[in-house]
């Protein structure tokens, strides 16, 4: 197997193996990517995670209503002015994930909450108007969060997500 | 050979496995140290390419899988929704279904170069018959396979493949009810299918295994018929053998991406892209063509059962072999007769292959029969005879001997290969393409904008296009595969979204239930797809006369029509398919007073090119009808170009992506075959 070359210095043959050892990882890699890409979410499902419009006309003060947007379930409450005054009132710096109200609601907007349903412990859905503090009481493993969608009590480590959105209007919100 | 390797690694971690399980050492005896005959020739390269070609396939296919629904509403629509839809999906159901044609290209020319060198002599018995079981499994898989999209020919050919198994007395019957999970090819069917499909490649690679260690044992057959003698006749396998199959891969690789993103279609049935209709049989039912020849076999014999029996005797007859050809000389190479009964028999097959998509009707019959005479003589008659009668040439000492000698008749023998090969590719090719009616009319080829290696879509006439569906069309067709997000994707019409987006709302799209539990109408979005203007097939019939106006979105690869020869061997190397659109083009603008002497039905009109000339579409554009926006001519003829452009698009949006990669994966692949050819000659410098 050798030959009157060897590795004194490089060879053209060994210029020819590096270049071919080189173009079969550079194709191998390229070949890869498609199959890892097809994984991601496909273009019927991206379309269907399109903004969403919802009309707040219908829910009435102390109501609330929920809606999926990207398969996730998303509250959206009518907060009654108790709520709110109970929300500011608490000192930020006490809470498990300081986060002032203010922060979690659009100006102008106070009265309406819109977080996602999600506990942000497991991943169970938490059930409106219930719990010690007005808001949601998480019945997997006892998280309670207040009338803003923050953690107060239980193993929850985090408030409630809010998600993207923006008031097209006074009665309509787009999500997303 | 046999028995375990002194081979030890000198990595210690590696040292601790090989202690306690000897892969690495197996894996070395195997596929590096394994001695190998040094005189093989490229014929032999394709074990590897078979090997690659199952792994592709199971890769290709357990991703499809991710996407597929195998339920008979659903499973036509998903896999359109992969090839549109899902990420690369266009590119991987192209690799898996062109991937089927080359595992059996690759399959046959494996089996050929057995039949001529003589693998299949004692004492590679085993290693044939396994190698025949795994045949049987991957034509029980690719049979499977071919339904699951539930196309009008997946649905009709499995319908009349399963029938074959009535032919069994007795219990005939009960035995294809069992098959189908019911009183038809339906869903439970289908089911099942999908189920065994996704199980069999496992069992072939697992054939393959037992192929590879019967093979080991024995030891590669070569072009000499001589087994090693000493080391002078072998060299390693690792890198010899390895970069010279790698070499071959590569080359194999540019034919198979030419299938791939050139042309798609080419060996598939235009049928398929229907949605299967139990009550609608397509004019002619044609397998793949790699079933084609016992197809034809089948056809030939005209009692049911003894058909049925002699299209599985023709598989299994090969598994006889060894006992068949009984003569001691291994290679045809040295068998003057035997070498020439070979290639009229590679012809025979061949021949079979072209019958078994020709209607069974005049001198196609006649010339079936004589050729699957011919195909079972080569077996029971003509090879048993030659073991006794045939004088041989001398066979080579050694194979040591066989390399020095070599350079001499190689070439001729490699030419006349390659012609052989070429006529029978090419025949074959044709005949996948010819099994449409003769009746029709051939419909004048346009220039379109999109075909070839460059075609692009013209943006305007696609515009033009959509302008005319919406206008006219869309009355009476649907396009529910298109959504109108699609108009504002690349290579498509080339609308902004948010002009997608007004598009959309435009349409009134069905929706519901509300809270209310009552359906009712919002404004199109743009993830909604284009409505249907009819709410079933029932209404559409009754509003059109009892005509079923056809959903238009895969109309333009739903129709063909034969090119004939030589035309289909042209077309391979031209990438020529653009066969829907001049027929569709051709039908609008084919609309004629009714000759003298026929008579259509009540409420048809005459068409040149409609199959049967009796079409109860009323002649749907006319001059001036719709008034273009860019200044275009207002013409039938600019119609029918803008409609057949957009209704391509309709049917293959990603045309323009898939002919895109294909220049830089041709790139590449070239660039990497030479680079292989250089480095395989330089490592093999030494052994010659």
């Amino acid at each position: 197997m050798t030959t009157a070359s060897s590795a004194d210095h490089p060879t053209r043959r060994d210029f020819l193996f590096v270049a071919t050892g080189a173009a079969a990882a550079v194709g191998g890699l390229a070949t890869l990517w498609p199959f890892v890409s097809q994984m991601n979410p496909d273009a019927s499902t991206v379309a269907a995670g399109a903004p969403i419009e919802v009309d707040l006309t219908p829910i009435a003060e102390g109501q609330d209503i929920k809606v999926f947007w990207r398969g996730k379930p998303i509250y959206i409450s009518h907060r009654t002015q108790k709520q709110i005054d109970e929300a500011r009132q608490v000192q930020v710096s006490s809470l498990p994930d300081p986060q002032s109200d203010q922060a979690r609601v659009k100006e102008g907007h106070d009265q309406w909450l819109v977080v996602i349903g999600i506990c942000t412990h497991l991943g169970c859905i938490p059930i409106a108007h219930e719990g010690n503090y007005d808001g949601f009481f998480c019945p997997c493993h006892g998280s309670q969060y207040d009338s803003s969608g923050r953690i107060r009590q239980g193993p929850a480590p985090a408030n409630l997500e809010v998600p993207p959105y923006q008031f097209v209007s006074d009665s309509k919100i787009q999500i997303g | 050979m046999s028995g375990p390797s002194e081979y030890q690694p000198t990595n210690p971690a590696l040292k601790w496995i090989e202690r306690r399980l000897p892969i690495f050492g197996l894996m070395h005896s195997s596929f590096v140290a394994y001695p190998t005959p040094r005189n093989l020739n490229y014929w032999w390269t394709f074990g590897a390419i078979l090997s690659m070609m199952l792994g592709l396939q199971i890769l290709t296919g357990v991703i499809l899988a991710m996407h597929y629904t195998p339920e008979a509403t659903m499973a036509f629509r998903s896999v359109e929704s992969i090839v549109r839809d899902v990420n690369y999906g266009w590119l991987l159901r192209n690799m898996h279904a062109s991937g089927a044609s080359m595992f059996f290209l690759a399959v046959y020319i494996h089996m050929f170069r057995g039949l001529y060198y003589g693998s299949y002599k004692e004492p590679r018995e085993v290693l044939w018959i396994l190698g025949v079981i795994i045949y049987l499994l991957m034509m029980a898989t690719g049979f499977m396979g071919y339904v699951l999209p539930w196309g009008q020919m997946s649905f009709w050919g499995a319908t009349v493949i399963t029938n074959l198994f009535s032919a069994i007395p007795y219990v005939g019957n009960s035995i294809v009810t069992l098959l189908w999970g019911g009183y038809s090819i339906g869903n439970p069917t289908l089911n099942r299918f999908f189920s065994l499909h996704y199980l069999l490649p496992f069992v072939i690679a697992g054939v393959v295994v037992l192929h590879v260690w019967a093979l080991h044992v024995a030891g590669q057959n070569n072009p000499a018929g001589v087994e090693p003698k000493t080391e002078k006749d072998t060299l390693a396998f690792t890198p010899y053998a390895t970069i010279k199959d790698l070499f071959g891969t590569s080359c194999f690789m540019l034919f198979y991406a030419w299938f791939i993103f050139y042309m798609p279609n080419y060996l598939g049935d235009a049928d398929n892209y229907i949605p299967a209709n139990p009550g609608v049989t397509p004019p002619h039912i044609v397998p793949e063509w790699y079933y084609l020849p016992f197809y034809a076999i089948l056809r030939s014999i005209p009692n049911k059962l003894a058909g049925v029996t002699a299209m599985f005797s023709a598989i299994l007859i090969l598994a006889f072999l060894p006992w068949l050809d009984t003569a001691r000389t291994r290679s045809s190479k040295y068998r003057p007769l035997a070498k020439q009964f070979f290639w009229v028999f590679v012809v025979v097959c061949v021949l079979l292959g072209y019958l078994g998509a020709k209607p069974p009707e005049g001198i196609y019959v006649i010339a079936g029969r004589i050729l699957t005479f011919c195909y079972f003589a080569y077996f029971l008659i003509l090879l048993p005879l030659l073991s006794r009668i045939e004088r041989p040439s001398p066979v080579p000492n050694s194979i040591a001997d066989d390399v020095l000698a070599k350079y001499g008749n190689k070439s001729a023998a490699a030419v006349s290969t390659v012609i052989m090969l070429a006529v029978a590719g090419a025949l074959f090719a044709g005949s996948a393409q010819s099994a449409r009616a003769d009746e029709q009319e051939t419909p004048p080829s346009q220039k379109w904008s999109f075909a070839g290696p460059f075609g692009t879509y013209d943006r305007g006439a696609l515009q033009r296009g959509l302008k005319i569906y919406k206008e006219v069309c869309a009355n009476c067709h649907g396009l529910s595969y298109i959504a109108f997000r699609n108009l504002a994707d690349p290579g498509g019409p080339g609308y902004s979204s948010a002009q997608a987006a007004a598009f959309a709302a435009e349409y009134k799209i069905k929706d519901g239930p509300n809270d209310q539990g009552e359906m009712f109408e919002r404004p199109g979005r743009p993830a909604d797809y284009f409505p249907s203007p009819f709410p079933n097939e029932q209404a559409a019939r009754v509003a059109n006369g009892g005509g079923l106006p056809p959903d238009l979105s895969l109309i333009a690869k739903a129709r063909s029509y034969e090119r004939g020869f030589p035309w289909f061997v042209i077309d391979f190397f031209s990438q020529f398919q653009e066969q829907g659109p001049n027929y569709v083009s051709a039908l609008l603008q084919g609309y004629q007073k009714t000759p003298a002497g026929v008579t259509l039905p009540e409420g048809a009109y005459y068409n040149k090119y409609f199959p049967g000339h009796a079409i109860k579409m009323p002649e749907p554009l006319t001059k001036g009808q719709v008034t273009y926006d860019d200044g275009s001519p207002a013409t039938s003829e600019q119609y029918a170009k803008d409609i057949s452009t957009f209704l391509m698009w309709a049917a293959e949006p990603q045309l323009e992506a898939r002919k895109q990669l294909g220049l830089q994966v041709f790139a590449f692949l070239i660039i990497f075959t030479l680079l292989m050819y250089f480095t395989k000659k330089k490592v093999w410098a030494d052994a010659h």
